[in-house]
């Protein structure tokens, strides 16, 4: 089957992800919960958005839509104009596979792969990569190269597995909790890293958290609450990653 | 019913059912070790029961003679040896019959029935029809198995040349007897129902057919309960010396029991093997299964711990998981078992012909089986359930540390750096557990090692059948004649229209002695270099017989302690009866029987006697064969004909109704071993990777893709999996050979590269079939839960 994605540079004027009346229905026995309510968003090419929210206002399955892990019960979304709620599981793999980065709460990281060999694993089957070394550098993992999961601390693992999502220069970032399991310290080293990508790539980056104070250093900040987005808002003047602290 | 129990009780319920298709896979492997051992030991209660029953019932004797001609009146005589309870004469003579519609000569065995009554032993079994009357001479009672092979029913008619002249007999009833339980003719290896078969008419027709009036040539007797079997046979001996007899021998050694016996024995043999081999890899698949399932509970022990559960609750919550597998599988293999064991009894009962089978199998072979199986998975358990309760309750409910991968040298090789990161992972996952991952291979391996052990015996069987009948036999036919003839019959034989080569054969009924031993056997005097019938070594080579001396199978060399350049004493049983000094001149090894040859013109020699014939090997002119059947049928005093296309033909025949349908059942049972095995060790892979492998698809990894990680482990398992069964196969067809060696049988310990590949194939395919179940349990990964959860 053909892949519908356009692998050009995009044009400036559409949207990179562009949704639609974004429904979730989740049913578990007799129990149905609805976990979105009817979602639209726009992401602008090169854009970082944060999206803030408690515990079960669906940001992660906002983000599991948009990153086609998961499929909507209603509303349609696109990629550059192409329709992602449609596609089949093949389809969504080679979407994720070629347009989208992901970064988990809890890293993620293949226990018996080294630090590079992490990196390569995306890099292996990507289309345009940098090479793993270049990734790892690009989050001052480069002294880390040979180094297992189990003899890295958690910010360092966390900067690998964002050295993994990059690695295949993808259109699209999705950064769950990034900073969730870390303290204070090795979290800002985390978005510092996150940070840097944004800047050098281009690349669109959504970044879902709890923690408010890290809002600040996005484009535009996306709240939302009971499966909605209750607000939205820009920051005119972002902050350095460097400089925020919890 | 899950609300009754406690909630350790109602986890325990629900885990069961959570691992169902774990636990039917462990479940299956001990049910077929379960069922192994029911149907062995119960195929071995219902034939023995059946064997006793049957000799019971109809007075099967307990020892046995044949003589030329003896008077009625000695019978009293051994009626008055001490131990004697009960004696019934009879004439016993073999005749070449002609049955309608079958052109090869047939031989009967004729046995005389009393003229009143029913003989005081060896009854007959009467199947339908009735018994001879006393004023009918030429009605007839067959043997069932002969009768069926011919469709030949009481009205029917067949001719007999009893002492020369044809008779024509009509069929009154058909019988079983418990002398005749497996009807095996002179010279053959199997049954051939075609060929040979048993006649009973009245003691009148058969006495006055051969001029014995008021005598009897063979003899049975019973004896009382704890007499000395031996010692009456040395009386029965000394008696019957004097009238030809050639040696009183006990029930043991009567042919018919002996075939039974023997197979009952064969039977212990394979109850005490191959169940062993299930049992083991049951207990290996359990403690494999309840380690890793352990390490995924160590959270809720930690738990349990922490609210107050003693160690031995827990310990005894997992030693119930372990005996609710076992319970299936035990319940499982009970119903295999009692169905196999009807089967394979029915079998048997095809076989050995008796007139009622008796299965009832008790419940000590199932309590066996039973106890056998739950002791082995409770041992399988044993190191896992100890870890269990020796984990502090702080430390269990941390998760565990993160498997610690090192550099190792593996990685410092070019070609491991060149391959891919899949590859990498799937290599690191097998060098972290190399224990655990060579018990996998091994449990595979001993799945192949059971088909391989199985699938040995035809690769043994067309080896024995290529050295004894293809190699060593080049007659067609081997006629044998009631009591020894001139040497010319072999040029007369010779002579006849259709036949290429004659050669003659002397056998002596003997009994060898060497020191404290002493063995029956016939010395078989062939040419020194034969022609037709060749001395043949399990080697392949054609031996030549030196005039000075026997030369004797090494299984009689071993059964007498004898060695070349040894001196036996051979009291011949036959003629005056002379006892010979003979040297051993030379061994070889053979498959079948104990044979022991020696040049016929020595043994003439030593005889005392002109060239002398009871046997003639014929190479017959292939289209001619009819006529040259035809000469033969008209052949008097012939005691047997044996056509060796027809003998390859039965054995093959014979194998194929009870080994194969045996073969069959253990290459079943080694798929559901190798299934068992992969389908655990995949599962139990997938569910502790299931998070490795569920980022790997989010990163954009296909099904396909991600399925190589997991199935690729097993792919490589198994591959170093078969040439390691392939030898434990041989090891384990090395403990059958060993253990199925009989007097009569040694299986060559042959395995074709064919029988290699095929088990391979067998192996391949189950562990195939498991993994593509695994694989759609792959397709089913939750991508999205498994990122929100720690590990």
């Amino acid at each position: 089957m053909p892949v519908p994605f356009p692998t050009a540079a995009p044009d400036c004027g559409v949207p990179t992800l562009h949704a639609r009346g974004l429904t979730k229905i989740y049913r578990s026995g007799e129990v149905e919960v609805q976990a979105l309510r009817g979602v639209d968003l726009d992401l602008a090419p090169g854009e970082m958005v944060v999206l803030l929210g408690p515990s079960g206002s669906g940001k992660s399955t906002l983000l599991n839509i948009l990153g086609g892990l998961d499929t909507a019960s209603a509303g349609e979304a696109w990629f550059r104009g192409s329709p992602l709620t449609r596609l089949d599981d093949r389809a969504l793999t080679r979407f994720r596979r070629d347009h989208v980065g992901f970064v988990f709460q809890f890293y993620n990281l293949i226990p018996s792969l080294t630090a590079t060999e992490n990196v390569a694993l995306v890099t292996e089957i990507a289309a345009r990569p940098m090479s793993p070394e270049s990734a790892l550098d690009l989050v001052g993992l480069g002294e880390r190269l040979h180094h297992f999961p189990a003899q890295l601390s958690g910010g360092e693992q966390q900067r690998v597995a964002i050295a993994r999502a990059i690695a295949k220069r993808p259109d699209i970032l999705l950064c769950d909790e990034p900073t969730g399991a870390l303290d204070s310290h090795t979290g800002v080293l985390v978005l510092e890293a996150i940070e840097r990508i944004h800047a050098e790539l281009g690349t669109t980056t959504v970044l879902i958290t709890h923690n408010a104070i890290i809002a600040d250093m996005a484009n535009r900040v996306l709240v939302m609450g009971d499966g909605r987005i209750t607000e939205e808002r820009r920051n005119t003047e972002r902050r350095a990653a460097r400089e925020l602290s919890w | 019913m899950v609300r009754a129990l406690r909630p350790l009780d109602r986890k325990l319920v629900r885990d069961l059912w959570r691992l169902r298709a774990q636990v039917l896979a462990i479940a299956l492997v001990m049910a077929s070790g379960v069922a192994l051992l029911c149907m062995s030991l119960t195929s071995i209660e219902a034939l023995s029961e059946t064997a006793t029953a049957y000799y019971d019932r109809y007075r099967f004797a307990h020892a046995f003679a044949h003589v030329e001609r003896a008077p009625e009146h000695l019978a009293d005589r051994i009626r008055l040896l001490p131990g004697v309870q009960s004696v019934s004469t009879r004439v016993v003579r073999s005749a070449v019959l002609d049955v309608p519609g079958f052109d090869e000569p047939v031989i009967g065995q004729l046995v005389s029935l009393p003229a009143r009554g029913e003989p005081a032993l060896n009854r007959l079994a009467l199947r339908s029809g009735r018994l001879p009357r006393p004023e009918a001479p030429r009605e007839v009672v067959l043997a069932e198995p002969f009768a069926e092979a011919h469709g030949l029913a009481p009205g029917d008619r067949l001719r007999a040349i009893m002492n020369s002249h044809w008779q024509e007999l009509t069929v009154v009833g058909l019988a079983l007897s418990p002398e005749y339980v497996y009807t095996i003719g002179p010279g053959a290896l199997m049954p051939d129902d075609h060929r040979y078969g048993v006649l009973w008419l009245g003691e009148a027709a058969m006495q006055a057919a051969w001029d014995l009036d008021g005598a009897f040539n063979d003899v049975a007797v019973s004896i009382l309960h704890g007499a000395d079997v031996q010692a009456i046979i040395a009386g029965m001996d000394e008696l019957l010396g004097s009238y030809g007899g050639i040696g009183a021998y006990a029930r043991a050694d009567q042919i018919s029991n002996w075939f039974l016996m023997n197979e009952i024995e064969q039977l212990k043999s394979l109850a005490s093997i191959l169940p062993t081999v299930f049992l083991a890899v049951a207990a290996f698949l359990t403690n494999m299964v309840l380690a890793r399932l352990i390490a995924v509970e160590r959270s809720e022990i930690g738990l349990l711990k922490a609210f107050g559960y003693r160690d031995r609750d827990i310990a005894w919550h997992y030693v119930k998981l372990v005996l609710g597998i076992g319970l299936v599988g035990i319940g499982l293999g009970w119903a295999m078992g009692y169905w196999l064991g009807l089967v394979n009894t029915r079998i048997y009962a095809d076989f050995y012909r008796f007139p009622f089978l008796l299965y009832a199998p008790g419940p000590v072979p199932f309590l066996t089986a039973a106890l056998a199986s739950l002791l082995a998975a409770l041992l399988g358990a044993l190191g896992t359930v100890r870890k269990v309760t020796a984990l502090p309750p702080a430390e269990a409910m941390r998760p565990p540390a993160p498997p610690l991968f090192r550099r190792t040298a593996l990685g410092r090789f070019r070609a491991f750096r060149s391959l891919d990161q899949p590859t990498r992972v799937l290599l690191r996952q097998i060098g972290r557990w190399p224990v655990r991952s060579f018990v996998t291979s091994l449990g595979i391996g001993m799945a192949v090692a059971v088909v391989v052990s199985s699938m040995m015996w035809l690769d043994a069987i067309d080896r024995i059948v290529d050295t004894y009948f293809l190699q060593a036999q080049g007659q067609d036919v081997t006629v044998g004649f009631t009591e020894p003839r001139g040497g010319t019959v072999t040029g007369e034989l010779a002579r006849l229209d259709g036949v290429v080569t004659a050669e003659p054969m002397r056998v002596v009924p003997a009994k060898i002695r060497f020191g404290p031993r002493e063995e029956r056997e016939n010395l078989q005097g062939l040419p020194a270099e034969q022609e037709l019938h060749h001395v043949f070594d399990a080697a392949g080579r054609s031996l030549h017989l030196p005039p000075g001396g026997l030369t004797i199978s090494t299984m009689l060399a071993q059964l007498l302690g004898a060695r070349i350049g040894d001196v036996l004493t051979v009291q011949v049983l036959e003629g005056r009866r002379p006892v010979l000094e003979v040297p051993v001149v030379g061994t070889f090894e053979t498959y079948i029987g104990s044979p022991a040859y020696i040049d016929i013109r020595a043994l003439n020699r030593l005889m005392k006697e002109q060239a002398s014939v009871s046997a003639v090997h014929l190479r017959l002119d292939a289209s001619r064969r009819a006529g040259v059947f035809r000469e033969l049928k008209e052949t008097p005093k012939v005691s047997f004909i044996t056509l060796k296309d027809a003998a390859v033909r039965t054995f093959h025949d014979t194998m194929a109704r009870t080994l194969l349908i045996y073969i069959s059942f253990f290459v079943a049972f080694a798929c559901i071993l190798a299934f068992g095995v992969t389908y655990n060790a995949a599962r139990i892979a997938l569910s502790e990777r299931g998070r490795e492998l569920a980022t790997l698809r989010v990163l954009g990894f296909t099904r396909a893709e991600i399925s190589y990680i997991l199935l690729g482990e097993i792919a490589l398992l198994t591959v170093v999996a078969l040439p390691l069964g392939c030898a434990l196969g041989y090891g384990l067809a090395r403990l059958f050979v060993g253990a199925f060696t009989t007097e009569l049988f040694r299986i060559p310990l042959v395995i074709e590269a064919s029988t290699f590949g095929l088990s391979i194939v067998i192996g391949v395919v189950a562990t195939a079939l498991s993994a593509f179940l695994v694989r759609r349990r792959v397709d089913r990964l939750d991508l999205i839960a498994v990122l929100k959860t720690r590990e």
